[in-house]
């Protein structure tokens, strides 16, 4: 294996895993604020509860979180040494940033979230967990901008010595990029947490334990998760999906598997594409669609890979394909499923229907798959560039961190995240197993000593 | 411009060593100091809300030196790549020790992350001395501003010398023994009854062991970087350094007989800040020394950022730490006073 595509699995890896956990520590983040503001203005204890044992969850997700984190911030160093020392001046600064303004005030609040309801005040017990939920979405909104430069890079100089460096601090922080992943992205983050949310309540209704809790998750978790399964298509995914078209030619012919510039280019719904012989085997394709969906006009020219050289085509292409295509394709799953349950919930139906509450509960792993699909698509789209047309891939990584370093660290974190999984479903499922009415207030995380994970 | 962000991220490394420092001795002594469940849960829970915020220091100040001198961040990060990576498994360990131990009731699987807490704290401390040690030694580096380090050689501090040599662990000692010291002081403040009595007992033998291995590292600086001296001989009024190093060493001695616990934490407290402050001001203005060639020192000249992003820096990292300083002072009023058992009570 060469150092290159080693560095590269290493940061896709820890990245990938990393992800797993603040999806849903950023939807949840919401959902408890909307349970705890329900509790508020309908004066509504089992409300209390409700947020009470998911911030039992969100303890053990945020850990998770954090420790996987740490390592994120210092591989830019450690494994894209030449990326960082070249790029720093301008992406160190949103990170820095994240550090600065969200982790401290995450870590201050959430202790006074996860502990301080006998000390505080309704309101200012809201106050804590909405500040949990302000600092973790501006983490999420440092990250993306941090991307969004190396997707599309705005507002920057080179300097003399070669390196890049900010011109315009607002042109950073409002990279239009940026601002179309972060609406598609946090959209994405909802939709996880609205499905574990549904599907812990679709668990209890079934099992019929603690049942009266696993309503009040359902009908929040169908309701939101409703609204993020459409603003994830329309208007966020579109919005993006265009703007790729315009900036990314090449990702978007990859992402669809569109070999030749086509005019009234069809969508390919199911396919497998052949580098080589440039063409989809067993496809199922859907006329003038494609056209369609990026200019609104049936007749628009789509470029296709055969205009654009072939050491600028995304690599791996079939993997972008698929990522692109399991995305897209779990999206439209979603909304079917949410515009069912919603429609059951409004006619008062769901708790009864056991075959609608089934898919509820099966379906909470979807969208941790739509979620890291899509980011495969966004990074392997941007292929084989690390900065889109400025640093290749192949000129960023660290040169003297060798393959044989760089792949027993990668078996470390493989190891280390196998642990953590393993802790981590354990954790969570006693806390799902003991349900949500074991306890008061303040006594919130089982026997927690501790407060600011 | 480089003076101010040289100083700027020198005082975050502080502040992460400061904060950081006694959640690191709290895990080093806790297996020595807990005789009971009780005593083992106490000394989490006087960490327990704090310990992650302190923990930011490190990411915050990370991101900062990355911002303002990248290429000190991609050199030093990809030389000292095996240690790092074992750096953050420790951190990983780490928040696993801290939090986890509560969630459950089996006592093998506290035992096990009681292990975990101790052994990721103790080697933890030691990395980190060891860390400062390699950049005051300086390292070998290339042309291009890149090196790259194996875990340790010959261990001998020559031209190729490895992460670990007899000096670097002697920095690694140091930091041991004096986070160590610092813990226990910490420990003091925060408990009551025999657990407060044994720390005072550990902050006593630490304070011998630091008091020693202090006077020891001034020599072994010289003779592993001869040069480390120069900026104090060009500035004399430096020597004040190392005079109060000498006095808050006292210091923490002289509180601790009157048992003015708070004023003995102070004291370690200020230990720790003035020896770093030492560092930065031999090292002063280099970043990160050559060990072979002074040419290829990475300077705050050769590695600071463009100035447009220091200047826009300035003005947001001064607004975030006047926040962040906000939350410190909120958790920990909340957090003031002795931890105790009681379930209910914030932290617990």
């Amino acid at each position: 294996m060469t150092a290159l595509l080693l560095h590269r699995i290493h940061f896709a890896f820890t990245v990938t895993y990393h992800y797993l956990f603040p999806q849903l520590t950023m939807g949840l983040a919401l959902l408890i604020v909307v349970l705890k503001t329900i509790a508020i203005r309908h004066e509504d204890e089992r409300y209390n509860q409700a947020a009470r044992f998911w911030a039992r969850i969100f303890a053990i997700n945020f850990l998770i979180g954090v420790v996987t984190g740490i390592p994120m911030e210092f591989q830019f160093g450690t494994n894209w040494s030449q990326f960082a020392r070249v790029t720093g001046g301008v992406i160190g600064q949103p990170l820095a940033m994240e550090g600065v303004f969200s982790f401290f005030l995450e870590s201050a609040f959430l202790g006074l979230f996860l502990f301080g309801e006998n000390r505080l005040s309704a309101k200012m017990h809201w106050a804590a967990a909405f500040l949990v939920f302000v600092g973790s979405w501006i983490s999420g909104f440092f990250i993306i901008i941090t991307n969004a430069w190396m997707q599309h890079p705005v507002a920057y100089r080179v300097l003399p010595n070669g390196t890049y460096e900010v011109t315009s601090f607002w042109g950073l922080l409002t990279n239009p990029w940026g601002l179309l992943q972060y609406a598609h992205n946090m959209s994405g983050a909802v939709i996880t947490g609205s499905f574990v949310m549904c599907a812990v309540g679709a668990f209890y209704v079934l099992e019929n334990r603690f049942a009266e809790q696993g309503r009040i998750f359902l009908r929040v978790g169908v309701v939101v998760g409703l609204i993020s399964c459409i603003t994830q298509i329309f208007p966020t995914g579109d919005l993006h999906g265009r703007y790729i078209a315009k900036h990314q030619p090449a990702a978007v012919a990859g992402m669809e598997g569109l070999f030749s510039t086509q005019r009234g280019a069809g969508i390919v719904l199911i396919g497998q594409p052949d580098e080589e012989k440039q063409t989809i085997d067993n496809p199922l394709v859907v006329n003038n669609v494609l056209s369609f969906l990026i200019y609104g006009t049936t007749e628009a020219e789509v470029k296709g890979l055969d205009q654009i050289p072939r050491d600028q085509w995304p690599e791996p292409l079939p993997l972008l394909f698929y990522s692109y295509h399991i995305m897209a394709g779990l999206g439209t799953y979603f909304v079917l499923l949410m515009v069912m349950a919603g429609f059951l919930l409004w006619r008062g139906k769901l708790f009864h229907t056991r075959w609608a509450l089934w898919p509820l509960l099966l379906s909470f792993p979807l969208p941790y798959i739509a979620n890291t699909a899509g980011w495969m698509t966004a990074e392997i789209g941007r292929q084989p560039w690390v900065v889109y047309g400025l640093i290749r891939t192949s000129d960023g990584y660290s040169k003297y961190v060798s393959a044989g370093n760089g792949l027993f660290t990668l078996l470390g974190f493989m190891w280390m995240s196998t642990v953590l999984s393993i802790l981590f479903i354990v954790l969570v499922y006693r806390v799902i197993e003991k349900g949500p009415e074991v306890t008061g207030p303040g006594t919130a995380p089982t026997g927690a000593s501790l407060s600011a994970a | 411009m480089g003076f101010i962000w040289f100083w700027l991220v020198a005082i975050m490394i502080v502040a992460y060593v400061v904060f950081d420092g006694f959640d690191l001795g709290v895990g080093i002594l806790h297996p020595f100091l807990a005789r009971t469940d009780e005593e083992k849960q106490l000394m989490l829970r006087s960490i327990g809300p704090v310990w992650d915020g302190n923990e930011v220091w490190l990411v915050a100040g990370g991101g900062t030196l990355y911002f303002a001198f990248p290429l000190l961040y991609a050199s030093a990060f990809s030389g000292f790549y095996l240690a790092l990576m074992i750096v953050l498994w420790l951190l990983i360990m780490r928040g696993l020790g801290v939090e986890l131990r509560m969630h459950m009731e089996i006592g093998v699987w506290r035992a096990f992350f009681d292990g975990l807490f101790f052994i990721s704290s103790l080697l933890l401390a030691i990395f980190y001395g060891a860390a400062l040690a390699n950049v005051i030694r300086g390292v070998p580096l290339g042309a291009d501003g890149y090196f790259f380090l194996p875990l340790w050689t010959n261990w001998r501090v020559g031209p190729a010398p490895g992460i670990l040599d007899w000096y670097t662990v002697i920095g690694g000692v140091v930091a041991l023994v004096a986070l160590s010291l610092h813990g226990a002081l910490y420990l003091v403040v925060k408990t009551e009854g025999s657990l407060q009595e044994r720390s005072r007992v550990a902050a006593r033998m630490f304070w011998i062991a630091l008091l020693a291995l202090t006077v020891v590292s001034l020599p072994a600086s010289i003779i592993a970087r001869p040069d480390t001296l120069d900026n104090f001989r060009a500035y004399p009024v430096l020597l004040a350094v190392p005079v109060i190093v000498l006095l808050v060493l006292s210091g923490i001695l002289y509180f601790s007989r009157k048992s003015d616990d708070r004023k003995a934490f102070a004291c370690s407290c200020a230990y720790l800040t003035v020896m770093l402050v030492g560092a930065a001001i031999a090292l002063y203005p280099r970043l990160l020394p050559s060990s072979s060639d002074a040419s290829r020192d990475i300077t705050i000249q050769k590695a600071l950022s463009g100035p447009h992003t220091l200047r826009v820096g300035l003005v947001w990292w001064a607004f975030g730490m006047c926040l962040a300083l906000m939350y410190f002072v909120i958790v920990y009023r909340m957090f003031k006073g002795k931890v105790t058992l009681d379930s209910g009570d914030y932290g617990h």
